[in-house]
């Protein structure tokens, strides 16, 4: 059996949304160098929808193809989609990800919501009562734990 | 174009190898203890098979015993000379930060048994300083155990100093030769070395065999017990079809040696000139002392396993020491070893080169790491960054 699922290797190889805007108007980024992977997501955001998206990943096979499925899940959605997505969908949507791999998609649905920390604290009148973001301690955890 | 460049990892089996395999399971497959004819033919086999390893490295035949590998023979040296230790009231072994697993977990283990254990540093280029290691003796050590080669760097330790020191301190000197033997000349005498594991499929020959040298004097421990198969010293009806096998490759490689390691080393060169155009990219360890075919680099910004993902798809197998590669959340302790930072070490990767590797190929891989390089860093933050002087830079 491959490592990767179909999916995962598609999203790896050709990779949707890449790059920068330059003109975002919330811009996230999770994870660090130590650990071996950071995401950071570009979003422009117009009337309560994710016009644009954009990605750029430091990381392994998994979590440069978590950020691009990721993209593709919010992109032309309303923020409430976004603000929503979950690891857990990013995850089914690539058909899986090894248990130790898990951490991936949870750094991919952390930085959707580090973006939109980042949109509403410069736009705090739009901030959503019940939204506050709150990064996981060490993502790479909830993979371990899948696994015992 | 496809590339095997992982030989430090497994090597294919040589059709010697595999020639010398089968006799020994279609005709001569008698159990070496029975006593009628094809049983008595494979105990033959299996001695000659014993005085051609020996003489490989320079043993006696009873100094030899076969096991299923270097992981098992390592363990049983480490146990062999901690019971040595422990009779004699001394339990202080000396070993190295960047040892294969096989020696530092069950050190690990002799640790928690209430052994002492001194690391020595390897520096920045992944050698051991004789000195250092001179020092660190104790009246209480009672092994030093340091690796021939590195797996992952390739470096190549001054194995008959570190002999001759251990000689003069009168302590049990082992060393882990797995990646050395068939491709470094090796002499046990020469080198003055109590202990050498070394496997089989590093070679060219089958996994799953290996042998363990024991000088004649040092008492094993048995890590098998069960029947009197190799002295009594290693339970279980031998692998005479490996060890056939084995001593075929062992015999073709130690013959090539030379010729084989003018060859790599030149390639390898080139390969390490070509990848060091690589901006922000730095070869890991000694680049003299190594391994005629090791090359390792670290190049930052990017991550190991994207890297060899995307080298895979070029029909290229390398392999990386990024904590994504290993399951665990580190980087590879060989890199750290030598004081790679975790950032640079994840961006790692090693490249084993095979005896018949050639020139085209080699200039295939400079390309096509080049280009695989660029384009992962064309959409890394941590590139980003570090271009933009947010962060300095840590490679030249």
């Amino acid at each position: 059996m491959a490592l990767y699922s179909e999916k995962v290797m598609d999203h790896f190889r050709n990779p949707r949304n890449v790059g920068v805007i330059e003109d975002a108007n919330a811009i996230g980024e999770v994870g660090n160098a130590k650990c071996g992977d950071i995401m950071k997501m570009y979003l422009k955001i117009e009337d309560d929808i994710v016009e644009d998206v954009k990605f750029e990943t430091f990381g392994c096979g998994s979590a440069i193809a978590s950020s691009s499925m990721a993209t593709e899940l919010i992109k032309g959605k309303p923020l409430s989609e976004a603000m929503n997505l979950t690891n857990k969908a990013v995850t089914e949507a690539l058909d899986g990800l090894p248990a130790y791999k898990l951490h991936c998609s949870v750094l991919a649905e952390e930085a959707i919501q580090s973006a939109l920390e980042d949109y509403y604290t410069k736009y705090p009148e739009k901030r959503p009562a019940d939204f506050a973001f709150k990064p996981t301690e060490d993502p790479h955890e909830i993979g371990e734990a899948e696994e015992e | 174009m496809k590339i095997y460049a992982d030989n430090a990892a497994t090597t294919k089996m040589s059709r010697t190898a595999i020639d010398a395999m089968i006799p020994y399971m279609e005709e001569i497959y008698g159990n070496p203890s029975s006593l009628y004819e094809i049983g008595q033919r494979a105990k033959e086999a299996l001695e000659e098979a014993r005085t051609e390893v020996a003489a490989a490295i320079n043993a006696e035949p009873r100094e030899i015993y076969f096991t299923s590998g270097g992981s098992e023979a390592d363990n049983q040296a480490l146990r062999s000379a901690a019971e040595i230790g422990k009779r004699k009231g001394i339990k202080h072994i000396i070993s190295t930060a960047f040892e294969h697993h096989a020696i530092l977990h069950t050190l690990n283990r002799l640790e928690k048994e209430g052994f002492e254990i001194t690391l020595l540093p390897v520096h920045e280029d992944g050698l051991v300083v004789p000195q250092e290691l001179e020092a660190a003796i104790r009246e209480d050590t009672c092994l030093v155990t340091i690796m021939t080669a590195n797996n992952e760097i390739g470096t190549i330790q001054p194995i008959a100093e570190i002999g001759a020191i251990c000689k003069k301190h009168g302590v049990l000197f082992h060393t882990d030769a797995v990646q050395a033997v068939g491709h470094l000349p090796t002499d046990v005498k020469a080198s003055q070395i109590d202990m050498l594991s070394a496997s089989a499929h590093k070679f060219h020959g089958p996994k799953g065999t290996g042998f363990l040298y024991v000088r004649r004097g040092v008492p094993l421990t048995n890590l098998i017990e069960g029947g009197a198969q190799e002295k009594g010293k290693r339970a279980g009806t031998e692998n005479i079809p490996g060890i056939m096998s084995m001593t075929a490759a062992l015999k073709e490689a130690v013959a090539g040696i030379e010729k084989n390691s003018a060859h790599q080393a030149a390639l390898r060169d080139r390969l390490i000139a070509g990848l060091k155009e690589i901006p922000h990219s730095a070869l890991n360890g000694d680049a003299v002392k190594r391994l005629p075919g090791n090359v390792n680099f670290c190049f930052e910004g990017i991550e190991g396993e994207s890297l060899l993902l995307l080298l895979d798809d070029k029909g290229i197998s390398a392999s990386s020491g990024s904590a994504c590669t290993s399951g665990s959340l580190d980087p590879s302790h060989v890199l750290l070893a030598i004081g790679r930072v975790h950032d640079v070490a994840h961006g790692s990767l090693r490249l084993s080169l095979g005896e018949e590797i050639t020139e085209e190929e080699v200039d295939y891989i400079i390309q096509s790491v080049r280009e695989v390089v660029e384009y992962l860093r064309s959409f890394s933050p941590v590139w980003r960054d570090l271009v933009n002087g947010k962060t300095p830079f840590l490679l030249p």
